[in-house]
């Protein structure tokens, strides 16, 4: 079975600072990966650079047999990866559905002419971006339903923005998702919730999902594998309980156990 | 009594000032209501009333319907016009004692006649601060009166006022009756102060009934069938309406709607680029040059190199063509850049191009600081239309401000509109959802540069003539004062904008309604874009996102008092990040 996603020695620096020293990394089709790690490990780096949002100094990253490395993120979006923001990035000016019809940018087409000549076209694809845009809210149960749809995003309470900004990921109608810390922030019992929901984009959607998370009851009930990060480096890879009892792990978390007590 | 005398030092700097600049003097000139009232004087005791106004605001709570004794507030805002008055006095003693009109060519004896309305100057100076008191408290009593009465006393100064101030309007259409506009003007200017007493009373017992009124209209025709004849009657009122400019309206008006359609125009094709996707464009005027320069280029016999001396319509769609190049010409440098980068690199942009015209270089192409003359109008049929024919010319201007609104409104609620919103609110992320900003940007820029390209076509066949210094950085700043003040992102605010601005104050080469006001023309721009920055800045007539960017929290707010102060409820945490 090929990768989905298959990535080679993927290097980013910033300066002095290497925020991604070589990273290998696959992900099969219908597989949840968590990416883990403690604070500043190059996580969202990581993320950044798949999606087009930073150019790799080096390394490959083959998406469906194409190396993507150094394309525009559109383009790599309209490939089919669509990814969320740790620091929830909506449009907050946009309604709710407007935020999720403009992830269908990329998957339609009609422009100036259309527009303004309002072709049949342009009017079959309008409501066909709408409808696509409903079902995706709908996806929410009623959390993102009914009189929200026309609600600007900055009213939604902090929870409801995490799923609007999947939701809008969602609308590109990608294969394969990249999620920031999607649960930063909420209560446990949202937690639950969207661990749930994770789950159901891969069995219901069949998505491929890649997740930063913190949260390690999330990691332990959603990844299929897990990966770990640290000063931008691939530390240890394997299922859950495998990680978590990582010696390389348990360091990079809490630090070297002391040695001496007297140096 | 802290307020009245904070509004009255308030006050009396400013009317001082606005004396000490000429402003009251030259305004002076022009009688409002004969013999009663001049504009000089409308001007210095209006704002007296403003500030008499605020004083006797209780302390402002937007909360709560403000509250008035009527005895106090109209003491408050008698001690804030007397307060207001004699700092105007003391200044008037001061022009009147000491000669300075060396350094202020303004503070002259003149100057003193007027302000102490022509009289000696100790009692003059007590008119002065009698007048000012009064205003003050005129100014305060208006708002202690019950709604119904402010409204009828409001429509009553409207209506005077509007006479007074727009006689040239009204001399226009009652050009047919010669007779009839002898009757409500005097013959030095002003409305006849009988005149002024009967619009008032129309106006006062008249107002309030047609309230509410318009809406229930309005519905009737929304609702009205197809066939109907509501709808047909609404057709027939449209259609008067169109003929008005050819029939009724006079030349002046004429000329003035022409130049406040041309504002339009390119206060629409800015919006686009600013409002909508969001790019911050100083240089926009380069576009008009592009428009109005290939417009004679192609259509003028006199130009200097080429001379295809084609008809304007034949000559559009290339103009347009060159336009759009133009547009992709500054776009795609500009494409990286961001924000204050991208406005000083337009800015340069704009400048480069008229700098350019005039240059020696291109001299024999584009006639450098001679310009290019002898550009036909309009050909329809036999007939060519030029700005000699306001009340023609007025039509195509008309059309293609019409055009450049559909264009903008088909635009903004499809697909690429929705990416140049997105574009607008974080252009990162935009990106990465998948919109190409390259193409968006590059599009917002080919498509404002072509409704500019319409106003410049429009703007050298209506003069026959065009040079370069049409096109200098003030208009580009001018349009997007238009575009601020009325509403950013919103096309009937844009409209409204070029209408007050354009229409009234006047443009940066023309004179507007109140043609007085073109000396001070920057002045009142710069104070009214203060104003509407601090006190309204999503403009007049605002678009909805703009005010929901503007008003953020006030809407998080309303929504959460929707809900009962329910936010909570379903399993979420409140407060938002």
């Amino acid at each position: 079975m090929t990768p989905v996603l298959e990535i080679k020695g993927l290097k980013k620096a910033f300066g002095g600072v290497q925020a991604l020293g070589g990273v290998d990394f696959h992900i099969n089709e219908n597989e949840i990966v968590s990416v883990i790690g403690p604070n500043g490990a190059g996580k969202t780096s990581f993320f950044n650079v798949i999606s087009g949002m930073f150019s790799p100094d080096e390394g490959q990253i083959f998406f469906d047999g194409d190396d993507l490395a150094h394309h525009q993120p559109n383009e790599i979006t309209r490939r089919g990866i669509a990814r969320t923001f740790q620091n929830v990035r909506l449009f907050p000016n946009l309604t709710v559905l407007e935020n999720v019809m403009v992830g269908q940018h990329c998957r339609t087409s009609s422009g100036m002419w259309g527009a303004i000549l309002q072709t049949k076209k342009q009017r079959a694809e309008e409501i066909a971006i709408e409808e696509r845009a409903k079902e995706v809210l709908s996806f929410f149960g009623t959390r993102l339903a009914g009189y929200r749809h026309d609600q600007p995003a900055n009213v939604l309470s902090y929870a409801n923005r995490r799923r609007l900004e999947i939701a809008r990921a969602m609308g590109t109608d990608p294969k394969l998702l990249l999620l920031d810390e999607p649960t930063a922030g909420m209560n446990p019992r949202e937690t639950v919730e969207l661990t749930g929901l994770i789950g159901k984009l891969r069995d219901d959607l069949g998505l491929t999902v890649v997740v930063i998370e913190h949260d390690m009851k999330v990691v332990e009930n959603v990844s299929d594998r897990v990966v770990v990060l640290d000063h931008g480096v691939k530390i240890a890879e394997g299922d859950y309980d495998h990680v978590s009892s990582d010696p390389d792990v348990i360091e990079a978390y809490l630090g070297r156990p002391a040695e001496n007590s007297d140096e | 009594m802290r307020r009245p005398v904070k509004y009255g030092i308030l006050g009396g700097i400013t009317m001082s000032f606005l004396a000490g600049i000429g402003m009251v003097e030259s305004f002076a000139d022009r009688m409002l209501i004969d013999p009663v009232l001049n504009m000089g004087y409308l001007v210095l005791y209006g704002i007296v009333a403003v500030y008499g106004n605020m004083a006797a605001r209780s302390e402002p709570n937007p909360l709560e319907e403000p509250s008035y004794e009527k005895g106090s507030s109209a003491l408050a805002g008698l001690m804030t016009g007397l307060i207001a008055g004699l700092g105007a006095a003391i200044f008037v003693v001061l022009v009147d004692s000491v000669d300075m009109t060396r350094y202020f060519p303004n503070f002259r004896p003149e100057l003193v006649e007027v302000m102490t309305f022509g009289l000696e100057l100790i009692p003059g100076l007590v008119a002065l601060i009698a007048v000012s008191g009064a205003a003050g408290a005129v100014g305060a009593v208006v708002l202690g009166l019950e709604a119904s009465r402010r409204h009828r006393v409001a429509a009553t100064v409207g209506w005077v006022l509007g006479f007074a101030l727009f006689q040239v309007v009204v001399t226009d259409i009652l050009d047919i009756a010669p007779a009839l506009a002898r009757v409500f003007y005097a013959p030095l200017g002003g409305l006849e102060w009988y005149m002024a007493v009967i619009i008032g009373a129309v106006a006062y017992f008249l107002s309030g009934r047609s309230k509410g009124k318009a809406k229930s209209v309005i519905e009737t025709v929304r609702t009205a069938e197809r066939w109907s004849g509501v709808r047909w009657s609404v057709y027939a009122f449209a259609g008067i309406a169109l003929l008005l400019p050819w029939l009724v309206l006079g030349g002046i008006v004429n000329e003035l709607l022409i130049n406040v359609f041309l504002y339009v125009l390119m206060g629409l094709g800015l919006n686009i680029v600013v409002g909508y996707a969001g790019l911050l464009d100083l240089g926009y005027v380069a576009f008009f040059a592009v428009g109005a320069y290939g417009t004679a280029l192609l259509t003028s016999s006199l130009s200097p190199t080429v001379t295809p001396e084609l008809s304007w319509w034949v000559a559009l769609p290339f103009v347009v063509g060159l336009a759009a190049i133009a547009g992709l010409l500054v776009g795609t440098p500009v494409i990286r850049m961001r924000g204050d980068y991208l406005a000083i690199v337009t800015l340069g942009f704009g400048e480069i191009v008229r700098i350019l015209l005039l240059s020696d270089w291109l001299v024999p192409y584009f006639g450098g600081s001679q310009g290019i003359r002898q550009i036909p109008g309009i050909q329809v049929g036999p007939w060519e239309v030029s700005g000699v024919d306001p009340q023609y010319f007025v039509y195509f201007a008309a059309f293609f401000a019409g055009l450049a609104a559909f264009i903008s409104y088909r635009a903004q609620n499809s697909r690429v509109g929705r990416a140049w919103a997105a574009m607008r609110e974080d252009e990162d992320v935009a990106e990465a959802i998948g919109v190409s900003t390259v193409k968006a940007k590059l599009l917002a820029f080919i498509t404002g540069a072509v409704v500019a390209s319409f106003a410049g076509a429009l703007f050298s066949a209506k003069v026959g003539a065009v040079f370069t210094n049409s096109f200098d950085v003030l208009v580009s700043l001018i349009i997007l004062v238009v575009v601020i003040v009325g509403g950013m992102g919103s096309i009937p605010g844009v409209i409204l904008g070029a209408f007050v601005l354009i229409g009234i104050l006047g443009g940066p080469k023309s004179p507007g309604l109140l043609a007085e006001f073109s000396e001070y023309k920057l002045l009142v721009y710069g104070a009214l874009l203060i104003y509407m920055m601090l006190k309204r800045p999503e403009g007049l007539w605002p678009s909805a996102r703009r005010s929901r960017e503007l008003h953020a929290d006030e809407l998080t707010q309303d929504a959460w008092l929707d809900k009962g102060g329910d936010f909570v409820s379903d399993g979420e945490q409140g407060a938002p990040a």
